[in-house]
């Protein structure tokens, strides 16, 4: 390794080095202040460092580019957000609070490490780097049985989960003679003589364990439990940064070779991408806890992205891209709501909870209105240009059945997002007494979101320019 | 620029008045009141210059899309229904809207830049996205502030305009790498758009050239716009939101929707599936003029089973709206100008009956026909005003209702003599229902012995604006037919010379 290898490597380098300060810094002394401030200046200073890393190739393992430096400052950015929400909402929690913090840098670390892999170990390592740390973070919440429960499923199936992988790699590096991920996808798509009898199975295997992490219908049974159960800052934490580090490693080696036009591996994915958009809206349908509701929404967004990442090309990937910074904004948004609504021994989950909310907190419920109304793809908002983006890709691939499917069971999605809202701003019978101000870092992020929500929905060309620079930066 | 300050005061103007109703609800409605007048006195210097303005600024240069804004004729007049309405939304909301003032207005003002932006879009992707945009306050304006049933209804209105709205989305799409792969061009814009080669209708066996949209592709894209605005106009099959949506709304909720928002579907009939899609439509046309003429019998009789009073003037929506899709796609001028002369007309009588509707429910608590009767000698000036609405309603001559119904079915006689006599005969069944609704509930005895206010001078005075806009439609239409037939025409041109 060279000097430069290791300037590239500085976003990667100042999350581990933060989370290793942070870590000291609670043995020396436990301030819950000072372990907030102090990783969000290691994750704010990663941030900063993106825009002087040189992008290259790092060893065989990792590789730097715009791609990877769209995608980290993507990660990065939502786990500034986490770690505002978690702080809001430990503050009011009693217990010990600062290690949730060291868990969530070495779980970012992961992410990263996820984002910029060019190698199968690297893929292994980011991966369970992020699963080992978010089984901590999920279970964090030690005295409540439920949190705990999800931890331990979640730990059980992630575990699972990676034995498929690992299995997956072993086929695949028996196959093709080689862990370099650029190779492989090269071998893949040139359609030279291989072992197809052991590639397939491994790209299967492969599947499955991404599939796990992304939620997709089949893999998605933990997704409802984990999302209930987990402390509501982890939940968005697992709903953005996980899933977005995996899809972008996915994206990354999928979207240009050719193994998608592999008919078998094409009709995988279309597969799970029905399947995901009709159960996530349809079984979202039915739930009155709002976490619940989300979870299942998730799987379904997750089919959607499914269909522009299918449709391939420049305008896929970059509708992916686009999709997914503004679920981000969304998501860490709608969660942020429940996060910052609960109380110090449980949270606010229940549609009931939230009958007449906009008469006792009319700001709060107009952001939560704002980030549902994107989830469900209406203008003026993010999550209308992104579904728009979606839609395109899947037309300019002429993917009838998937576009209509996707219309179809968006406006489906709309019912149960729409019951949220009416219960918001059904008139309470008396007048409610005022509540509380929130804390300011919960007012600040939440402000910024809504900023960011309703100016990537006006005004999307700086987005747009970024991810469009961010996609040719990968090939 | 005078184009784009026209949704700008309206969104502005929402958010002021959302702001101003933490110190003063007066204040809120003024701002509001304010907004839409400037509006109006705006779209009438516009009419009064005569000049066709247009506005375009790259948005999304990497999609071809463009903030074009362009007005003619035909979109002029409806730019001027929508303030004209707009205004007296306000007016009519004084008083009856006492809880969360700001919001409403908010609300209200926002949905009327939604359906401004409708009517003034020049690109596709912006027209979609206004036609989306105005959804969202309409459904919160009933929702929240709407009747015993709003949030049913409020659900029912928003999926049944969203899907299909999706379906038109995805129709869009489809147009725009048709486009691209015919002529290597990536846009949106209304007028590129137009001129998308199509191929003639060929007999089977021979193919089409490549570089033109075949008639096959024509017709599923012509029906993902069709469908879209066939739910809003409404068109029969797909009309059920309506008279929920219509009886939930507060008065200024179902004046905007039956005024304004049913005028966006059929605005987009002719803005966009006739000279987009012609040789599609005209091989539609039968399919859509049977559907029209379904719908003017079957809104009718169902208005005249009705109980409930804007349920009642709901379903006389639908009777109307479908002499305006038999007119649409009749394909001859007559027709055409008749479809329109209906839009404007339509949009201010029942408008009007609706506000009476509102009038008589904060007066009396009800809409239910049965507990009204003999209400003239309670309230004279009212029941004289609900008499003079019903009958332009029903078409009588000398009303701008009539105008439009009559040179509907002189065009559609032209064309298909069938259809123009089942139309004729809803306009038989239209007195029926209207006739009825006079009878039950403002002469007889008055059994329930009702004593309330009459019309006060700010309800007196927006209904009186109204009666005499319709009186001057309906005695001396030529002023506004002059204005929409340059566009007519070049609607006709593109229609026929394809």
């Amino acid at each position: 390794m060279t000097a430069a290898d290791f300037t590239a490597l500085l976003p990667l380098e100042i999350v581990a080095f933060t989370a290793i300060v942070v870590l000291i810094a609670i043995a020396v002394r436990r301030s819950h202040v000072a372990t907030m401030l102090l990783t969000i200046a290691g994750l704010a200073a990663a941030f900063a460092s993106l825009w002087f890393a040189p992008t290259r190739g790092v060893t065989l393992l990792l590789v730097i580019d715009g791609y990877a430096l769209f995608y980290l400052g993507l990660v990065l950015a939502a786990s500034i957000a986490f770690t505002l929400l978690a702080y809001d909402y430990f503050a009011r929690r009693y217990g010990a609070r600062e290690e949730l913090y060291v868990l969530m840098l070495i779980a970012t670390l992961g992410a990263c490490v996820l984002i910029s892999s060019s190698h199968l170990l690297t893929l292994f390592l980011g991966l369970e780097l992020l699963s080992v740390s978010l089984y901590g973070m999920i279970a964090y919440l030690r005295t409540e049985p439920l949190s705990v429960e999800a931890g331990l499923k979640y730990l059980v199936l992630a575990a699972v989960a990676s034995a498929f992988l690992l299995f997956g790699i072993a086929l695949l590096y028996a196959a093709l003679g080689t862990m370099e991920l650029p190779r492989l996808a090269a071998i893949l798509s040139s359609g030279s003589d291989f072992d197809r009898l052991l590639a397939l199975p491994g790209i299967a295997l492969l599947i499955t364990g991404l599939g796990f992490k992304l939620a997709v219908v089949p893999f998605h049974l933990w997704t409802p439990d984990v999302y209930e159960g987990a402390p509501a800052p982890v939940t968005a934490y697992i709903a953005t940064v996980s899933k977005g580090a995996v899809f972008a490693l996915l994206l990354r080696y999928f979207h240009d070779s050719k193994v998608l036009v592999i008919p078998s591996v094409f009709l995988v994915f279309s597969v799970i991408a029905l399947a995901s958009m009709l159960a996530g809206n349809l079984l979202a349908l039915l739930q009155r806890n709002i976490k619940r509701m989300l979870a299942y929404s998730s799987i379904a967004h997750l089919g959607y992205i499914l269909v522009a990442f299918e449709a391939g090309g420049n305008l896929g990937a970059e509708a992916v891209t686009f999709y997914l910074a503004a679920y981000f904004v969304t998501t860490l948004g709608a969660f942020g709501v429940v996060s910052v609504l609960s109380g110090p021994d449980r949270e606010t989950v229940m549609i009931e909870e939230y009958r007449g909310l906009f008469w006792r907190r009319p700001l709060v419920a107009a952001i939560f209105t704002a980030m549902l109304l994107s989830l469900a793809g209406i203008p003026l908002t993010a999550g209308f240009i992104a579904k728009f983006y979606v839609v395109a890709a899947g037309a300019s691939a002429a993917m009838w059945a998937l576009v209509i499917v996707l219309v179809v069971t968006s406006g489906i999605g709309l019912y149960y997002y729409l019951r949220v809202i009416l219960a918001m701003y059904a008139r309470p019978e008396e007048v409610p007494a005022a509540e509380p101000r929130l804390h300011p870092a919960a007012r600040l992020l939440l402000a910024a979101l809504s900023v960011l929500l309703v100016w990537i929905g006006i005004l999307p060309g700086a987005l747009l320019r970024w991810v469009h620079g961010a996609i040719t930066g990968l090939s | 620029m005078t184009l784009v300050w026209l949704i700008v005061i309206l969104l502005a103007g929402g958010t002021a008045a959302a702001i101003a109703a933490r110190w003063s609800a007066t204040l809120c409605r003024a701002i509001a009141l304010l907004a839409t007048l400037v509006d109006l006195a705006l779209a009438l210097f516009l009419w009064a210059q005569n000049n066709s303005a247009a506005l375009d600024v790259p948005w999304l240069p990497q999609f071809g899309i463009h903030f074009h804004l362009s007005v003619d004729g035909l979109s002029l007049l409806l730019l001027l229904l929508t303030f004209f309405l707009g205004a007296i939304a306000v007016v009519i909301s004084w008083t009856e809207i006492t809880e969360a003032v700001g919001f409403f207005h908010l609300n209200l003002l926002w949905t009327l830049a939604g359906i401004a932006g409708v009517f003034l879009a020049a690109d596709l992707f912006l027209f979609y996205f206004a036609w989306e945009l105005m959804l969202v306050p309409m459904y919160f304006l009933i929702a929240v502030w709407g009747h015993e049933n709003r949030a049913y209804a409020a659900v029912k209105f928003f999926l049944f305009t969203q899907l299909s709205g999706l379906l038109m989305l995805v129709a869009i799409l489809a147009l725009y790498f048709v486009h691209h792969s015919a002529t290597g061009v990536y846009t949106f814009d209304y007028r590129a758009l137009l001129g998308t080669p199509l191929a003639p209708q060929t007999s089977p066996g021979t193919a089409a050239p490549l570089t033109a949209i075949t008639p096959h592709t024509e017709m599923w894209l012509m029906l993902g716009f069709f469908i879209a605005f066939a739910v809003k106009m409404p068109v029969v099959p797909l009309h059920t939101w309506l008279p929920d949506a219509h009886t939930e709304a507060p008065t200024a909720g179902s004046v905007v929707l039956a005024g304004l928002m049913l005028k966006t579907g059929a605005y987009g009939m002719l803005r966009f599936v006739l000279p987009l899609f012609p040789n599609a439509a005209r091989a539609f046309a039968p399919v859509a003029m049977a559907l029209g003429a379904a719908g003017i019998l079957y809104g009718a009789v169902l208005a005249f089973a009705q109980t409930d009073l804007k349920r009642l003037v709901a379903y006389t929506s639908v009777s109307h709206l479908g002499f305006v899709l038999l007119g649409t796609f009749a394909g001859n001028t007559l027709a055409m100008q008749g479809a329109l002369v209906t839009i404007l007309c339509h949009g201010i009588s029942t408008g009007a009956l609706f506000a009476l509707a509102g009038v008589l429910q904060q007066r009396i608590h009800s809409r239910e026909l049965s507990r009204m009767g003999g209400l003239w000698t309670a309230a004279p000036r009212l029941s004289g005003a609900a008499l003079f609405f019903v009958l332009a309603s029903i078409g009588l001559p000398g009303l701008g209702d009539f105008v439009g119904e009559f040179l509907v079915l002189l065009g559609v006689y032209r064309v298909n003599v069938p259809l123009a006599v089942i139309a004729a005969i809803g306009v038989l069944a239209a007195t029926f229902y209207g006739l009825r609704l006079v009878q039950r509930a403002f002469y007889g005895p008055n059994t329930h012995d009702w004593r309330f206010r009459d019309l006060v001078p700010h309800e007196g005075l927006v209904l009186g604006v109204m009666a005499v806009t319709l009186l001057w439609l309906g005695l001396y239409p030529q002023p506004v037919i002059r204005t929409f037939q340059p566009a007519l025409n070049r609607l006709l041109a593109e229609v026929t010379t394809k």
